[in-house]
């Protein structure tokens, strides 16, 4: 799932300074499950915003609303009727439904309220991390199925480097080294004889590299 | 390995038998190239070629290339570093193509540090290419004489290209399949990471030498000099990848500070010593980090003095 994490509060303050009437609008999805910007954090974000203006003796209508999905046309329809009652709308979906509510809203201020972080898995309570950076062009088979494109500081195709130290990265005792990760896994698979295959160098062009990227289904066209 | 693939010195006196040497300078942290020539004269006759650090440890510098220039143009023979961490293959490629267009014989393939080591830590990485990938490369533009996309590449560069090699880093099995593939991808000669953990060393080269490794490719341990007992517990502690034994920190540890570093240096002397006598060792590379004024002791004791004329 897409992983985000709040925005400071004072930065979102910054943002809607100058707005009267806001609406906290959360998702459903992804940014529910890690707790960045689901039902829950709205209430707590519309609170936080309330007794801050309160203090300062400011009146404003701060509203709350959480759709299924902000990344879909079906969901978003669904606060057209009220939109004329705002002057803006801070955004706890990620960067994707922030970004739709803002085509589909074209003279509406939209403000994200959390940072998008990445594509990964919630490992522990309270922890997720990056699995995944959408390279467009999968080599997990090939990689014991970890993905040295996103955990790998280096995205060394041919790893490790030079700084893998006890199972760690050279950029810190708290990242599993990629490669030591393959490596195990291509030991428990017996698939050892596997790591002495080079790996050709990749094309990037399936990568933010080459473009914003699109998915054509001309099968589930209506 | 007989034949000759380039004008580089270096590549002729590995390839005559003998045991070569190499060492390396860091560029300076500014425009003054006159730093870097001072470091290339004091260790001219006591090298075969000299290695041209690529903003090592991440830290902004003068750019290896131009350095490399410069040496040349002294007659010192240089060994372009390169990592992959600051340019895309178009980039690469140019620079390649710029060092030969200079008649600069042999590159050394990295990756290069984390740049989160270094003074821009919030800048992006490319790592468009890793380092076996970049030895690839530079070995398809000089035997196939085309660029990577296809095209042929007018007067093609004549580079020597080797990698690097760190026989302490984990997980250790994989340390020799590593090596492997780096000569697949058509490394000619190796520069290790610094050794001070002589026993594991030699259990890596036995490994090497016992799948043939040795027989193709030129591996050259490399040494640097301790300066200090404070010194050896950084590199300990603080320098990813590396393996420094408690007996050496003791040793230094054992004699006055005044003279840790005579004895960093002895110490070096002796593990190039014991070290020439191990198969599968064709040279040293000598890394006296901004101490570049030890290397002709350091050749000289060590027994690899004059160097040899080919």
């Amino acid at each position: 799932m897409i992983i985000a994490k709040k925005k400071p509060i004072e930065e979102i303050i910054g943002e809607v300074e100058n707005f009267d009437r806001i609406l906290i609008l959360g998702c459903n999805e992804c940014v529910t499950v890690c707790e960045a910007g689901g039902k829950k954090e709205v209430e707590i974000l519309a609170s936080a915003l309330r007794m801050n203006f309160m203090a300062q003796g400011r009146e404003k209508t701060i509203d709350e609303r959480t759709l299924e999905r902000q990344c879909d046309h079906e969901y978003l329809e669904e606060i057209r009727g009220d939109i004329d009652k705002y002057d803006a709308i801070v955004s706890l979906a990620c960067g994707v439904g922030v970004q739709f509510a803002a085509e589909k809203y074209l003279t509406m201020p939209l403000l994200p309220g959390v940072n998008t972080v990445c594509l990964g898995a919630n490992e522990d309570r309270g922890l997720w991390t990056e699995r995944c950076q959408a390279c467009g062009s999968c080599i997990l088979a090939r990689t014991g199925g970890i993905c040295p494109v996103s955990r790998c500081a280096k995205r060394v195709m041919n790893g490790p480097c030079g700084g893998s130290t006890n199972g760690k990265c050279e950029i810190s005792k708290d990242v599993d080294c990629a490669w030591q990760l393959i490596v195990d896994r291509l030991k428990a698979l017996n698939k050892m004889e596997d790591y002495e295959k080079v790996a050709p160098i990749k094309d990037w062009s399936t990568d933010r590299a080459g473009g914003p990227r699109k998915v054509t289904r001309e099968d589930v066209k209506i | 390995m007989s034949a000759l693939n380039t004008h580089s010195r270096l590549e002729k006196i590995l390839k005559a038998g003998h045991l070569g040497v190499t060492s390396e300078c860091g560029p300076p942290r500014g425009s003054d190239a006159e730093e870097v020539k001072k470091k290339g004269l004091l260790i001219k006759d006591y090298v075969d070629a000299v290695n041209v650090t690529d903003n090592q440890t991440a830290m902004t510098r003068m750019s290896s290339l131009a350095a490399c220039i410069h040496l040349k143009l002294l007659g010192i023979e240089p060994v372009l570093q390169m990592v992959t961490r600051d340019r895309n293959r178009i980039a690469l490629q140019s620079d390649i193509l710029g060092a030969a267009s200079f008649d600069i014989p042999n590159m050394l393939c990295l990756s290069g540090d984390h740049q989160s080591f270094g003074d821009c830590k919030s800048g992006q990485n490319v790592h468009d290419l890793d380092s076996m990938q970049l030895v690839q490369t530079v070995r398809y533009m000089r035997d196939e004489g085309k660029f990577l996309g296809g095209d042929a590449i007018k007067r093609p560069p004549k580079i020597f290209v080797g990698a690097a090699a760190n026989p302490f880093a984990d997980p250790f099995e994989i340390r020799v399949p590593r090596l492997a593939k780096k000569i697949a991808c058509g490394a000619e000669f190796i520069q290790t990471q610094c050794i001070y953990n002589i026993d594991k060393f030699k259990e890596w080269i036995r490994r090497a030498t016992d799948r043939g490794l040795t027989e193709k490719t030129f591996i050259m341990a490399g040494m640097t000099p301790m300066k200090s007992v404070g010194m050896a517990k950084y590199m300990k502690n603080k320098v990813p990848g590396m393996d420094v034994p408690d007996e050496i920190i003791a040793r230094l540890a054992g004699v006055p500070k005044d003279k840790q570093a005579e004895e960093g240096v002895t110490i070096c002397v002796e593990h190039i010593q014991e070290l020439k006598e191990v198969k599968g060792v064709s040279g040293f590379h000598i890394m006296a980090i901004e101490w570049e004024e030890k290397v002709p002791e350091i050749v000289q004791r060590a027994g690899l003095y004059p160097r040899p004329q080919v």
